[in-house]
């Protein structure tokens, strides 16, 4: 094995938005080790001044496609808190339903078509639908239950249009619930099938370990994803009103995003902070799952974060069964059907936090009497994870030169970027700096 | 189709959500079919493998720098057809309401004092402001059925069927009740139909995605307009969500 290594991985595949990789070592002595992010600015925080408060939610859903529902929803919540709208407990649930619909879209196609490959030498899904037809075929099934999900509940798969603020504009009808419930409870032996094959390829999964702070929200009744208080793993639990405090955007030399930092130098978000912060509150089946990876707090480990995915998609299948028990035991309440709810706008500011697939997401909107935004800030997890993979590269590279060839650093390296599930196109807050050659 | 006679295709994205790309994927059992007539060579976001070597070139998202323009042209001269999806590089998308902000302000507002570090041109673009575009997916995000027509006609060498008619059409017999009767105001009237007024059809309004029909003045939706006492151009100056560039660009004509 060489103690030269030269690492140059432009525009980093299956990975969302555009990021590098470059490490170079010689003799052993590391030159350079960066994550690099570059991704064109898009300038959010503008396009919704002036705009009114019925269209914000509209306009921040394009920050990201694939957390269209969790921008849509983080929106509203900062518009209802910034108008004390107040909405009934029956949108809260149908809400969450809209949440777990949206995770389990994400984290199915991460786990199932970016990361799967890996563990199984292959480049891409491609030529797994011709050697792993069957696997493929459920990874699909599972991706297409999570978008028949948020069909049904917000009228679409991607930029939803019933979500609105103060509630829905439509609702699903009971029928329609029951079907959703069948179809979620005939998932489970697709859910075991994947867990079953990533059980038998977790010996693949690298063996790197960092003790780091994870920050996610949490809340005394249940698996926080839609509310709470923001909790990190090191100093406890703060109000959402206070993010600032725990995000402390920076601005690094390498990178057109900014960073974030907290208690240490960097600190972690998603799914594997959320089940670290709230293990307990997984549902039983979940914590089954986990089981099978000995996967329990504290986990260090940052590749397990996939694993951590699939244990939100389980928990997001009977969570969600629970969810519509209960709507259709208390009835649902009918509601008209172009819902507006009577909403007279005022001054103020809001803050909403929810949990999207890649972790905590803040909105933070100022609007004046008219309801016309003045000013607003979008904080979305991966820019809060930039500087976790940056310290998880700085710890892991001296500790595998010279001992694995070039092109295994390579894989290991894009395999640690990918764990993370990086949505970089949907960065929000960029600085641009001239990398040197 | 013999695997070796499909031709190869690859996904490019610019500045955007991504969400159209999302829908290929959303195609779920059907991206197998898809498969079956293109060669898929280069997709980032969902593969490793990549190739330069391809017929037909799929764009996602607007042009807003020198840098991306030049990667635009590179694509375009190795491709023999071009195809625009989502409203982001059909028309700049919802990137455009910036165009109507004073660039000074877009920057302050981000990035404060940081703002001269980057480059980013005062204006969002769409693909066709840079480059010869062949055919165009309109919607945000796309409509995946009507992505795999275009697609199937692209490898046929027909024509796709894209409406140049107002979206009023299809609300209409879609029966709803009309966002204006709702004290609401919809861009409907003056915008391209072929989404089946999937926006309305839940409760909300249309927005304006698929933007202009190519000829407002004379083919929007009369019947609307007139009952509510409107006139086209009213429509499309009071609400800007995704008509800016557009607007921008009939203007200089």
């Amino acid at each position: 094995m060489s103690d030269d290594i030269d690492v140059n991985v432009e525009y980093l595949t299956r990975v969302e938005g555009h990021g590098n990789i470059e490490v170079n070592a010689k003799d052993g002595e590391i030159e350079k080790c960066e994550w690099q992010v570059i991704e064109a600015p898009r300038f959010f925080e503008s396009l919704v001044v002036d705009r009114d408060w019925k269209e914000l939610h509209h306009v921040t859903s394009r920050i990201c496609g694939i957390c269209s529902i969790g921008h849509t929803l983080a929106s509203l919540k900062a518009t209802e808190d910034a108008m004390d709208i107040d909405i009934s407990e029956q949108d809260k649930k149908l809400r969450k339903l809209a949440l777990h619909a949206e995770n389990m879209q994400s984290h199915v196609l991460h786990v199932g078509y970016l990361a799967l490959p890996d563990l199984l030498d292959s480049k891409s899904v491609v030529p797994l639908t011709e050697t792993h037809s069957e696997e493929v075929k459920t990874v699909i099934r599972l991706h297409k239950l999570a978008n028949t999900m948020s069909d049904v509940v917000t009228g679409r798969t991607t930029h939803p249009q019933r979500l609105i603020p103060g509630g829905f504009t439509k609702i699903p009808n009971e029928r329609e619930l029951e079907e959703l419930k069948e179809k979620l409870e005939d998932s489970v032996d697709d859910l075991k099938a994947v867990a079953d094959l990533l059980e038998n390829l977790a010996p693949k999964i690298p063996d790197f370990r960092r003790e780091t702070e994870y920050i996610s929200l949490t809340h005394e009744d249940e698996y926080g994803l839609y509310g709470g208080d923001i909790c990190s793993s090191d100093t406890g639990t703060t109000d959402v009103d206070e993010y600032l405090d725990i995000t402390n955007e920076y601005t690094v030399p390498q990178s057109t995003a900014k960073y974030t930092k907290n208690n240490r130098e960097s600190y972690m978000a998603g799914a594997l902070a959320r089940l670290n912060n709230n293990y307990q509150q997984l549902s039983p089946m979940a914590k089954e799952i986990a089981g099978k990876f000995d996967l329990d707090p504290m986990e260090y480990n940052p590749y397990m974060n996939t694993i951590a995915q699939l244990v939100e998609v389980v928990h997001s299948v009977e969570d969600s069964i629970g969810i519509i028990e209960e709507l259709l035991d208390k009835g649902l309440e009918k509601q008209g059907e172009y819902n507006s709810p009577d909403i007279e706008p005022k001054a103020g500011r809001g803050i909403g936090a929810v949990e999207v697939p890649r972790g905590i997401l803040f909105h933070d909107y100022t609007y004046d009497e008219e309801g016309k935004c003045t000013e607003a800030n979008c904080i979305i997890p991966t820019n809060q994870n930039h500087g976790n993979i940056q310290q998880d590269m700085e710890k892991m590279v001296p500790e595998i030169i010279g001992k694995k060839p070039e092109d295994e650093i390579e894989l290991t390296l894009e395999m640690l970027v990918r764990a993370y599930d990086p949505c970089i196109s949907c960065s929000t807050h960029y600085v641009d700096i001239d990398f040197v050659e | 189709m013999k695997p070796e006679e499909r031709p190869k295709a690859a996904f490019f994205d610019f500045a955007g959500c991504e969400g159209d790309q999302l829908q290929v994927a959303n195609l779920e059992e059907k991206i197998l079919d898809l498969l079956n007539i293109v060669e898929l060579v280069s997709f980032r976001e969902v593969m490793t493998e990549h190739s330069d070597d391809y017929d037909v070139a799929f764009i996602e998202g607007s042009i807003t720098n020198s840098h991306d323009a030049e990667r635009l042209n590179g694509i375009r001269e190795n491709a023999d057809v071009l195809v625009a999806i989502g409203a982001c590089a059909t028309i700049g998308g919802i990137n455009s309401i910036r165009n109507v902000q004073d660039f000074e302000k877009v920057q302050e507002r981000v990035y404060g004092d940081e703002r001269e570090h980057y480059e980013a041109w005062e204006k969002a673009k769409p693909a066709k402001a840079v480059v010869e575009v062949d055919y165009e997916v309109h919607g945000c995000p796309i409509d995946r059925e009507e992505f795999l027509h275009v697609v199937q006609s692209v490898v046929m060498g027909r024509e796709p069927n894209i409406p140049d008619h107002p979206v009023c059409v299809e609300c209409k017999l879609n029966e709803n009740v009309c966002a204006f009767e709702r004290d609401e105001f919809c861009v409907g009237p003056v915008t391209r139909a072929g989404c089946d007024s999937c926006c309305v059809n839940e409760g909300a309004i249309c927005w304006g995605c698929r933007g202009l029909i190519d000829n407002p003045n004379e083919e929007a939706h009369e019947e609307v307009l007139e009952e509510y006492g409107l006139t086209a151009e009213e429509v499309i100056k009071k609400f800007d969500l995704y008509f800016a560039w557009q607007q921008e660009a009939r203007e200089d004509e």
